[in-house]
């Protein structure tokens, strides 16, 4: 067992929980896997960089040119360090979204010019008979980016199915076979809180020769993952839901796959050579980072994982866990009250969706916001994870390092709240 | 619940959801339209007719909160059996209380209950629930050729 956290001071680290809401009621967060809240180092690292370094990177002989490029790159170094990765394994991208159509482009962008005669890396060339494989519990931005893939390319979509309890369909992992050309699993669900076995898929998939990528959106920033244990090829996430800003997403790649991958966004800074009539690329990393990128979003990442790693990643999963029991087990008993995910606490993390009979979760959600209760109400997008579960929404809490049970007793209130005002009770 | 939140859910529209009045699908509508609400999934589709005397009639079938389908529920109660110009004035009437952020002075007599939707503009994110049928009625009487300009008049 890690040492506990100290939530009370862990808490004066983000100003923005010592706000009120909704006619001076105190501030309850419970919306961490949508967004999560900054600590004031991340704030204070970014304005100083405004401050003192500010300057384009990779670019220009002056001082603060190479310091804006020293901090750009320590922060690749200390995001790589925090998920036991290369540097030069590390992709900066604009958000996870963006990291996942990157992955699924290299597949779209390689079949176009396979067609017209350059040399492409087979894996990335798909077509009519191939198969693309991703689970009924993917988040939009871990589907649409296959369908459009399988639309440009004539390639199957298949999927993994979820089972009453939201787990996983084993019986469906055999839809991984030989036609297979990509397995794109997410590693947390954002809406079921479900923790997947990727590494078993990640291992199927490798078996049959297909890549393998994995949306770590909601780990990451919650127990310590080591992107190359996971066994995929391409591991992506957010840096907004691990404190850090808004604006900046990671893709970690094994090295060689990011060397065969062909490039996504195109421009400045990813290139090796340019004529009129064509170029050639930079290594990867910026081959996959067109453009000036997000440096100050880059440097306030970097405060976030050391703030991270020194509240330490093992007493954050255990905090977690604890406070996703005590969820679990508070929700349960509330009459009318249904979870939609696993009940049980094992293999699951701190996002737990739930319906209240009889009530809409935009209901639900008004009248939690009403006593400063912020939660996440709507589909979550992962719509086709509602249908599977007949219901049009769900409301959801989530938590962070900063968040303890008197935040999860003001839910639960507020629930009861809800259905005595709604006359459901 | 604070005062705000007793306005938003006002009775009234606690009542249209509870018991909402003229809801079911239009037989032999000729205009529908099925509008969503993709950030919550609230869902209504719209069926609506005109009569030979000139009197609109309409139908309707959803799921959602309790704003969407009170909102629903008072549209109906509103439009059906009544003329091009009075649903032209309501849906005008509807669509600017909405955009009031609160601070309107509903008229009763174009809006009926729809006046209980004051405090619903005062949240922004509740406002495209309100107006989810009304969008839908809109393009459900433009499907059917049905124009309110001409109803001015």
């Amino acid at each position: 067992m890690a040492a506990r956290l100290d939530v009370p001071r862990i808490r004066k680290d983000f100003p923005i929980l010592a706000r009120t809401v909704r006619d001076d009621r105190p501030l309850v967060y419970l919306d961490s896997a949508a967004t999560s809240q900054k600590p004031t180092a991340v704030l204070d690292a970014e304005r100083a960089f405004y401050e003192t370094s500010n300057a384009a990177v990779h670019r220009g002989a002056h001082q603060l040119a190479e310091e804006a490029t020293d901090a750009y790159e320590d922060a690749r170094s200390a995001i790589a360090g925090f998920v036991g990765a290369r540097s030069e394994d590390i992709v900066f991208t604009k958000n996870a979204t963006e990291g996942l159509n990157l992955a699924a482009y290299a597949f779209s962008n390689g079949t176009d010019k396979s067609r017209q005669g350059h040399s492409i890396d087979p894996r990335f060339v798909v077509g009519p008979g191939d198969s693309i494989v991703v689970t009924e519990m993917e988040h939009h931005a871990n589907l649409i980016p296959w369908q459009e893939l399988c639309a440009k390319t004539g390639a199957e979509l298949r999927w993994i199915g979820v089972d009453d309890d939201g787990r996983l369909r084993r019986e469906d992992f055999g839809l991984i076979d030989a036609t297979t050309k990509a397995v794109s699993v997410v590693h947390q669900s954002n809406i079921l809180g479900t923790l997947n076995p990727v590494e078993e898929i990640m291992a199927q998939a490798r078996s049959v020769g297909a890549v393998g990528i994995v949306d770590a959106c909601q780990s990451i920033p919650h127990m310590s993952v080591d992107v190359v244990d996971l066994g995929a090829d391409l591991v992506a996430w957010s840096g907004h839901k691990m404190l850090g800003p808004t604006g900046i997403g990671l893709l970690w790649g094994r090295t060689e796959i990011l060397e065969a991958m062909p490039p996504f966004l195109t421009g400045g800074s990813m290139i090796e050579t340019v004529f009129m009539e064509s170029s050639t690329f930079a290594p990867p990393p910026q081959k996959f980072e067109a453009g000036v990128p997000m440096v100050a979003q880059a440097v306030g990442l970097g405060a976030a994982v050391r703030y991270l790693e020194d509240v330490g990643m093992a007493s954050i999963a255990d905090h977690e866990h604890e406070l996703t029991g005590y969820a679990l087990a508070q929700l349960s008993q509330l009459p009318g009250v249904r979870i939609i995910g696993p009940t049980d606490n094992v293999d699951r993390g701190s996002a737990i969706s739930f319906v209240v009979d009889g009530l809409h979760p935009h209901d639900v959600g008004q009248v939690l916001d009403d006593r400063g209760v912020a939660v996440r109400v709507g589909h979550h997008c992962a719509w086709p994870t509602c249908r599977r579960f007949a219901v049009p929404a769900t409301t959801r809490l989530s938590t962070y390092l900063y968040n303890d049970t008197t935040d999860i007793d003001a839910a639960v209130e507020g629930i009861v709240a809800a259905q005595e005002f709604f006359g459901v009770a | 619940m604070s005062s705000n939140v007793e306005s938003l859910y006002q009775e009234i529209i606690l009542d249209h959801y509870k018991h909402p009045r003229g809801s079911g699908a239009l037989a032999g509508a000729s205009g529908e339209s099925h509008q969503v609400n993709p950030t919550c999934g609230d869902e209504v589709t719209v069926g609506v007719d005109l009569d030979e005397s000139g009197h609109v009639h309409v139908g309707y079938e959803g799921q959602g909160c309790s704003i969407s389908q009170a909102s629903a529920s008072v549209m109906s109660e509103l439009v059906e059996g009544a003329t091009l110009a009075d649903m032209a004035k309501a849906e005008r009437a509807f669509v600017e209380l909405m955009h009031s952020k609160g601070n309107a002075e509903p008229d009763e007599e174009v809006l009926g209950d729809g006046v209980a939707f004051v405090g619903v503009a005062k949240y922004p994110a509740r406002i495209k629930c309100a107006l989810l049928p009304w969008m839908a009625l809109q393009d459900a009487r433009l499907k059917a050729g049905i124009e309110i300009d001409k109803a001015e008049g």
